[in-house]
């Protein structure tokens, strides 16, 4: 506003109705940032644009909030794509940037797991970088996005700190405590470990038909991602042999051992027989990061019981969550990067996780009214903003995921899942097989 | 003119020349015009499939022979290394006798149960027009929506299908953890999907078979399963050589099937039911990046795919030698008419 030329009592008046809206701190953002953008807004408003924004699954971004910025900016109009899961939206980012970035979206979403692959490239994204949004994010969730030299290749938008979702009616019956706060206790309290979690488990299966978790893959995505350099070297990005990687076999054994014990139900997260396994109280827990509410509610649908304590194993963990690009082949790129800030701001990040359930990556999004006071009524009106932000600050930093992460980690899974999903091979065999095929990677 | 000839013949060589060279060319002109213009009126088909066909072939085989990464771009030139590299992989192998197996498991049942679907219809039915449109249906419905259906049923847990022999008192099959199993599952979609269309293929060969040879076969007293083999089959012959040699490459080429049969969709954690085709997209799109690996399992896919085709049209041309002894006489009768 300061930095306008010609500040008449009218624009300063007009500008003042606008800041009094819900977007506050976004206008003066945009406004401050302004000087250099006034010739271009000026030519902008001469020629109006359009800005395609393609996002996956729910990110709410609803038609109103983006009117909201065709409000503040006239020449601006905001389409909308959306994939329905995050591996069309990846396939069709690939398969576009491959070709030289015809027809990709002004902004693009990208999940935290591809970043490894994208990071690569950093010439096809435009730098994002702006002293103006410094200590907008948690500080990992920037260095997720950040190269080594320094540039920015998208804002973060949210994260997926882990809790525990469980469901007390189950629990009630193998004669488990049911209210929240003494199964986080049950489970360990704050200093929970994996061990207080299976040993929960192997008492609660003694005295229930249910298993006690999912899938063995959600529970070694959660386990595997506490892990500061799980499968590679974060020095040199090189990965480690999978054969003498102790800290991933012991994970591998307690899961495994786990099984063996009939604590997992045998399912595939995201499979029919796992959407099935809700409607069949087929298991009691399973590893709830802030978006996983969702997708629970869709499938348990008319189920009674569900609930999430305020607890974690082994320490604080972050499962996905995404960021906003700008590929260096849009013509607007510019436009871009301001409607990506502006989308990535906490006020529109907070009302996103009411809508979306998506939990804000910024921390002042993290300490709003609008996030720590959100319950959720299918799970028992439990305090959920007020749940995940303190499972939030549990988490001391993001691991290190190169180019070898997922097709490694991909091994062990599938390995985990021919002992506990197909039955086809035991503990060893399978990780035997895991080791081979991964040194095959490549 | 002795003297003449000569002297005018040499400025004038040329004329004549020209004239007669000028002569020749419109006739050769009109000499092209017969021998070429045919092959310029299908030249639109033959250059469209060097746009589209020839030529990513030939940027598939250039792509095959260097390292290039999906995102990276063309790299160094490795000469025969991704090939190699496939063909040492467990996987590969794999998801190749996954493919041949899935291939059997779909192809073979899909002809003999269209030929007879085919046969059925053929007979006069009321309301013919609607059973015909109804063997279609399963065509229209889209791959994806027929795989999530089946996905359903053949869930291993809480599936119909299982359900079901529970209900008879038989075990539940694990449809993702058998690696046959998992080929039948497959396999069923496929043939869901492709029986109803090689059916109205037969039966439009079917309805061409001259009615009299049936006729005359009655009168002989042959019975229905009798026409059938002698008279409907041997007839038909080219059309099923037809859709043996398509179903071969259909069959060879299962990817969206595949896909949607669990949520990862690159053939379970054993890879049981991975086929060559994903294990190429996974090759390319998946974790590696490498589309000059990928490109090399085109490749190999391109030429058992010949390989396959040439023995399916010696095959097939074998059994219609069987009938060899009727084609001749029909050509002397078509001979003897005209």
């Amino acid at each position: 506003m300061l930095s306008s030329t010609r500040p008449t009592r009218r624009t300063a008046a007009r500008t003042l109705q606008a800041t009094a809206g819900v977007a506050a701190i976004a206008l003066a953002l945009t406004a401050c940032g302004g000087s250099g953008d006034a010739a271009e807004g000026e030519s902008g408003d001469d020629s109006p644009i359009t800005l395609k924004v393609a996002t996956f699954n729910n990110f709410g971004y609803t038609e109103e909030v983006l009117a909201e910025y065709t409000e503040e900016h006239p020449n601006v109009k905001v389409e909308h794509v959306t994939a329905a899961t995050s591996d069309d939206a990846r396939a069709n980012l690939t398969t576009k940037l491959a070709a030289g970035g015809e027809g990709l979206a002004d902004i693009e979403a990208i999940e935290v797991d591809w970043l490894p692959e994208l990071m690569q490239y950093p010439d096809l994204f435009t730098d994002l970088a702006d002293p103006e949004l410094d200590g907008r994010w948690v500080d990992w969730k920037v260095e997720q996005a950040t190269t080594l030299e320094g540039k920015v290749i998208g804002y973060g938008t949210d994260i997926g700190p882990e809790a525990i979702c469980y469901r007390s009616d189950l629990f009630e019956e193998a004669g488990l405590p049911t209210d929240r706060e003494e199964v986080a206790e049950l489970l360990g309290g704050e200093d929970a470990t994996w061990e207080d979690y299976f040993a929960a488990g192997r008492d609660f299966v003694k005295e229930s038909d249910a298993a006690w978790y999912d899938s063995v893959g959600g529970t070694f995505q959660g386990m595997v991602n506490q892990l500061p350099e799980a499968f590679e070297d974060a020095e040199t990005g090189e990965p480690k042999p999978l054969a003498d990687n102790t800290e991933v076999k012991d994970i591998y054994d307690e899961i495994t051992a786990s099984v063996e014990d009939g604590l997992s139900a045998g399912l595939v997260q995201w499979e029919g027989d796992w959407d099935a396994g809700f409607q069949n109280d087929a298991f009691a827990t399973m590893i709830c990061p802030a978006w996983m509410t969702g997708p629970v509610e869709e499938r348990a649908g008319g189920v009674e019981g569900w609930d999430v304590a305020n607890v974690f194993p082994g320490g604080g963990g972050n499962w996905g969550g995404s960021f906003l690009t700008v590929p260096a082949s849009g013509e607007n790129a510019e436009a871009a990067k301001e409607l990506a800030a502006w989308l990535t701001a906490p006020e529109q990040q907070s009302r996103f996780f009411e809508s979306a359930g998506t939990f804000p990556s910024q921390l002042e999004a993290q300490d709003s009214e609008a996030v720590q006071a959100a319950t959720n009524p299918f799970f028992n009106d439990a305090p959920v903003g007020e749940i995940f932000a303190t499972r939030a600050q549990t988490i001391e930093g993001a691991p290190f995921k190169g180019a070898h992460y997922f097709g490694i980690r991909d091994e062990v899974t599938n390995a985990l899942n021919r002992v506990d999903v197909t039955k086809s091979q035991d503990a060893d065999e399978a990780w035997d097989e895991a080791v081979q095929k991964a040194s095959a990677l490549g | 003119m002795a003297v003449l000839t000569p002297q005018r013949s040499a400025p004038d060589s040329g004329a004549p020349q020209r004239e007669s060279r000028r002569i020749g060319f419109s006739q050769r002109l009109g000499r092209w015009d017969v021998k070429l213009s045919p092959y310029l009126y299908i030249s639109p088909f033959f250059i469209l499939f060097a746009v589209t066909g020839l030529f990513p072939l030939g940027y598939t085989a250039f792509v095959s022979v260097h390292e290039w990464s999906l995102l990276g771009g063309q790299g160094d030139f490795v000469g025969l290394e991704n090939f190699t590299f496939v063909l040492a992989q467990p996987t590969f192998w794999k998801a190749l006798v996954n493919t041949l197996s899935i291939f059997v498991f779909s192809s073979v049942p899909q002809v003999v149960i269209a030929i007879t679907i085919a046969a059925l219809l053929d007979q006069n039915l009321r309301a013919a027009t609607f059973w015909r449109m109804g063997v279609l249906i399963p065509y229209v419905v889209a791959p994806v929506a027929v795989s999530m259906i089946f996905g359903r049923l053949f869930a291993d847990q809480y599936g119909l299908i299982n359900a079901m022999l529970n209900t008879i008192g038989l075990d539940s099959i694990a449809w993702h953890g058998d690696r046959i199993a998992s080929h039948v599952a497959i396999a069923t979609m496929v043939n869901y999907r492709w029986m109803g269309y090689n059916a109205l293929i037969f039966l439009a060969a079917m309805q061409a078979v001259p009615r009299d040879l049936y006729e005359a076969a009655v009168i002989d007293g042959a019975g229905r399963v009798r026409q059938f083999f002698s008279i409907t089959v041997p007839q038909i012959r080219s059309t099923i050589i037809f859709v043996v040699i398509t179903s071969t490459i259909g069959g060879l080429q299962i990817f969206d099937e595949v896909r949607l049969f669990d949520s990862i969709g690159l053939g379970g954690p054993d890879q049981n039911w991975m086929t060559t085709v994903v294990y190429m997209y996974d090759l390319a799109w998946g974790d590696q990046h490498s589309l000059g690996r990928a490109s090399a399992v085109a490749w190999m896919l391109f030429i058992l795919i010949v390989v396959i085709g040439l023995v399916n049209f010696l095959v097939t041309q074998r059994i219609s030698s069987n009938a060899a002894v009727k084609k001749p006489k029909r050509k002397s009768t078509t001979g003897g008419n005209a």
